[in-house]
């Protein structure tokens, strides 16, 4: 049977406290100091959409030991329209270059989509195994009331027929131009219109005939639903869905909002992954709906096999490695909501050489180096010639990926000087426990928080961002284990 | 086995400009006076110059590329003018394509001038590097201060150094500097400061503040180098001699091997011993009277104290503590002020070390005159710890 075979998510560290956004509102809006409760998720300035999925995808697969043969990228906020998002996701996976890949975007519902089309794709054996990846940093104008409800965050979930962790046992989709955001082309922002049209014309009418054929084709009853995923950051609308649909109220599942923030096209997977590393049980039912134009509804059922399914970080994790931010001006600087002087050094041109990045992309963006052969010395970058000085073997090297590799600090700074959107600079010499080493940015680090012997990990981030041609250079940076 | 350049080539004559924020000068300006005072130490005239070599690093906010702006500023008659460029050690370079050119006998007179005009970009510090297509794609991003910075984390680690400790030894090596700067007309920076004042600044690169940081200034120097034969037939002040000029580049173990422990420079010990070894000098602790170490951080000079074998390797902050380096201690270091004081205008720095270790072995430097030095080291580096470039010279007496 077609469902889930693995899973993982991605949460950026940084958690803004609502109270420093209403603090920041009050005097214009009083109303926001009542909002200031809990925290949401919070890019670095270094991480996007992008960045986000390749997190998930690597939890996902570091749990899974099935090879995915296409990859679907659902998110709103893609760092390119015109080059295919998820390709840089597969890539900086290293999924392999026999592989298809597909952006799916303009809706909320994106991800619940995309996860339909997946279980479809296995289901009719189009393909063996399909990753879907939900990711979304939306950005909302300064003391919009999204800015409270938002969340940056990634789920990835891998979608095969055997020795599943959940089924698949029935959906639908329904399709209506409800109109409640949109975000013209070229917008920055999403224009909204009435949460209370939305809430009792929108979801109110949308989402219950959905559901209703999604269980009807499951042979479900309403009322044997265990869980009830369903983001919404209007209140009451979730609630009066389940109640039209005769879903047990307590089935309802909590949206994250307190410690999260809703993470877009992304999250009902997170509200997935959450509940399957959480309350899920063999044997439980859940209805998982995604709004946007219409709605998708998916029923599932939970496997044994769940039990014993070893979660890597997941959306748990990453809610608990969390980093309180109470300076909300960082928050407008990351997201590119204030103009601030950057300085001259700012001013240095990053074009950047596609054909370099295309001869050298499994270096750059696979973060692969070399092995020699002749001498074992893991190396990056892989050049013709070993490093090692007691070999210099000639051609001698395999690639060899660092993606997964850890080490510590030999030697670092925190600099000042150089220009960095979050100074002071963290680099430093990494050096790898399995031999290889190299200079590396340091990022989600606190001045004082690193020293020599610190271990690191990788993550894939923004290196650049070339403004004045709208390109994004990704490669890889060191973060404390 | 080569024979190396030992007692072939003699400096003939030097000069070098003021440094500092020269804001009334361009590179043209400052190679002109550099020049002048070089050629009129020669006692030669611009036509008996064979061939010419100059030094610039960051040419693109300079004097743009090639030997033509040398050839035209000084209005040389028609020669050789080869532009060279190797990081901070560009100085170095240029000197030695002059000295070769000597001791190979292509030439009888050769030129090196090196120059830097650093304060036309609109901001402090140096400009940004700029380094091909391929590393802004993946090396960490970072400034000088911060590439040299970690020799100190690691230089702690390796030695079970507090920071406190290293801290105030790098302070005493900036208040060192500061102190003879404050002898030297020509310097950048020619105040005193105190430890308190260095300890306070603000941070840069963590472990450097301000003043662990040389100064970027506008400058440039010249060297005119001949034969020992004809240098006698010319002029009748004391000889000096080149007694070996030796360079050491990495080839990317330090950056990528996991041999290199990040507290020492591997090229600056493999060029300090290749000179040694050229100049005959067995212990260089007893036997060099002074050096011009490239001090563009504090904690850089002091490590290579280290690899120039003059400090035991992990006793360099006794050394410094104990002022064995300081103006009246048993080697002085940066008796002109080093790049810390006298100013780093990248291409000429070479040849300002080998400027002031001349002027030293003439008796010809004023107020800052030591007590008859007779062999002086200059080591000239460009480059990061982990990537680098190494020039050692040794010039002495005779």
């Amino acid at each position: 049977m077609v469902g889930i075979v693995s899973f993982g998510g991605y949460v950026p560290k940084l958690r803004l406290q609502r109270s420093a956004i209403a603090e920041a509102h009050t005097w214009a809006n009083p109303g926001a100091a009542g909002q200031g409760k809990g925290e949401r998720s919070m890019c670095n300035w270094d991480e996007d959409s992008v960045t986000m999925a390749v997190e998930a995808v690597r939890d996902c697969i570091n749990s899974s030991d099935v090879n995915a043969d296409a990859l679907f990228f659902a998110s709103t906020t893609l760092p390119f329209l015109d080059r295919q998002n998820a390709g840089i996701v597969s890539t900086a996976v290293s999924l392999g270059e026999d592989i298809s890949v597909l952006d799916i975007t303009a809706s909320q519902r994106a991800g619940t989509s995309a996860l339909l089309q997946a279980f479809a794709g296995v289901a009719s054996e189009q393909q063996e195994s399909i990753i879907v990846v939900g990711s979304d940093h939306r950005r909302t104008r300064a003391s919009g009331s999204q800015e409270m409800t938002f969340g940056d965050g990634a789920a990835a979930v891998q979608v095969g027929s055997e020795n599943t962790l959940v089924d698949f046992l029935g959906g639908h989709s329904r399709t209506v131009d409800f109109v409640d955001h949109f975000k013209g082309a070229g917008e920055e922002f999403d224009y909204n219109w009435e949460e209370r049209w939305i809430r009792d014309e929108g979801y109110q009418n949308i989402v219950p005939p959905t559901i209703k054929q999604a269980l009807d084709k499951a042979g479900v009853a309403a009322g044997d639903v265990n869980h009830f995923v369903m983001p919404s950051t209007i209140g009451r609308a979730v609630a009066g869905v389940a109640r039209t649909s005769q879903i047990p109220a307590e089935a309802i599942r909590d949206n994250l909002h307190g410690v999260c923030g809703d993470t877009g096209a992304a999250h009902p997977l997170v509200m997935l992954l959450h509940l399957l590393e959480t309350d899920a049980k063999a044997g439980d039912i859940i209805l998982m709906v995604g709004f946007g134009q219409g709605a998708d509804a998916l029923v599932l059922k939970v496997n044994d096999a769940l039990a014993s399914f070893n979660v890597s970080t997941g959306i748990v994790g990453c809610l608990a490695g969390r980093r309180e931010e109470n300076n909300y001006q960082k928050f407008l600087a990351f997201n590119d909501l204030v103009t601030l002087e950057k300085g001259m050094r700012a001013e240095k041109d990053s074009k950047t050489a596609l054909t370099v990045l295309y001869r050298k992309r499994d270096m750059l963006t696979g973060l692969t180096g070399g092995k020699c052969t002749q001498c074992g010395t893991a190396q990056f970058p892989r050049q013709d010639i070993c490093v090692n000085p007691q070999c210099h073997a000639s051609h001698s090297q395999e690639p060899y990926s660092f993606v997964e590799e850890q080490g510590q600090i030999q030697s670092w700074s925190a600099d000042y000087l150089t220009y960095t959107p979050s100074p002071p600079s963290h680099y430093g010499m990494l050096t790898f426990d399995n031999g290889g080493r190299f200079m590396t940015d340091i990022t989600d680090v606190a001045v004082g928080e690193i020293d020599v012997g610190t271990r690191l990990r990788m993550v894939f981030r923004i290196k650049e961002l070339d403004r004045n041609r709208g390109f994004i250079r990704y490669f890889w940076k060191g973060v404390p284990v | 086995m080569a024979a190396g350049i030992r007692d072939k080539v003699a400096i003939l004559g030097m000069g070098c400009s003021k440094f500092g924020e020269r804001w009334e000068s361009g590179a043209e300006e400052l190679m002109v006076e550099a020049y002048e005072e070089a050629i009129e130490d020669a006692g030669i005239d611009t036509t008996q110059i064979d061939a010419a070599w100059l030094s610039t690093h960051n040419e693109n906010v300079s004097v743009g590329k090639g030997g033509l702006p040398l050839s035209t500023s000084l209005r040389l008659p028609n020669i050789s003018v080869t532009r060279v460029e190797n990081y901070c050690a560009s100085g170095s370079e240029a000197f030695r394509g002059a000295v070769y050119a000597v001791a190979c006998g292509a030439c009888d007179i050769a030129l090196a001038v090196g120059v830097e005009k650093l304060k036309d970009t609109g901001y402090g510090g140096l400009p940004a590097a700029d380094n091909g297509t391929l590393a802004p794609l993946w090396a960490a991003t970072g400034s000088a201060p911060g590439n040299f910075a970690q020799l100190a984390s690691a230089y702690r680690a390796k030695h079970n150094v507090s920071k406190e400790d290293l801290k105030r030894a790098i302070a005493h090596i900036s208040v060192k500097s500061h102190a003879n700067g404050a002898k030297n007309p020509k310097a950048h920076l020619q105040k005193a400061v105190t430890e308190d004042q260095v300890l306070n600044a603000p941070m840069i690169a963590e472990p450097l503040g301000l003043f662990d940081c040389c100064g970027v200034s506008d400058g440039a120097a010249a060297a005119i180098v001949t034969t020992p034969e004809i240098a006698k037939s010319l002029k009748n002040s004391d000889l000096v001699t080149i007694k070996a000029l030796q360079l050491s580049l990495s080839n990317g173990s330090e950056a990528g091997h996991n041999s290199w422990d990040g507290s020492y420079f591997h090229t600056t010990r493999i060029a300090a011993r290749k000179a040694y070894d050229e100049a005959g000098i067995k212990n260089p602790r007893d036997q060099v009277s002074m050096f011009e170490c490239h001090d563009c951080f504090s904690i850089t000079e002091m490590v290579t104290m280290e690899d120039l074998q003059l400090s035991a390797e992990g006793t360099v902050i006794n050394d410094v503590m104990d002022g064995f380096y300081d103006a009246d201690g048993q080697i002085p270091c940066q008796i002109d002020g080093g790049l810390k004081c006298f100013g780093h205008p990248i291409g000429a720095s070479g040849i300002r070390m080998l400027y002031e270790m001349y002027l030293q072995i003439q008796g010809r430097a004023g107020e800052r005159q030591l007590s008859n030095p007779s062999i002086g080291l200059t080591h000239n580096l460009g480059g990061s710890p982990m990537s680098n470039v190494a020039a050692v010279c040794i010039i002495g007496a005779g």
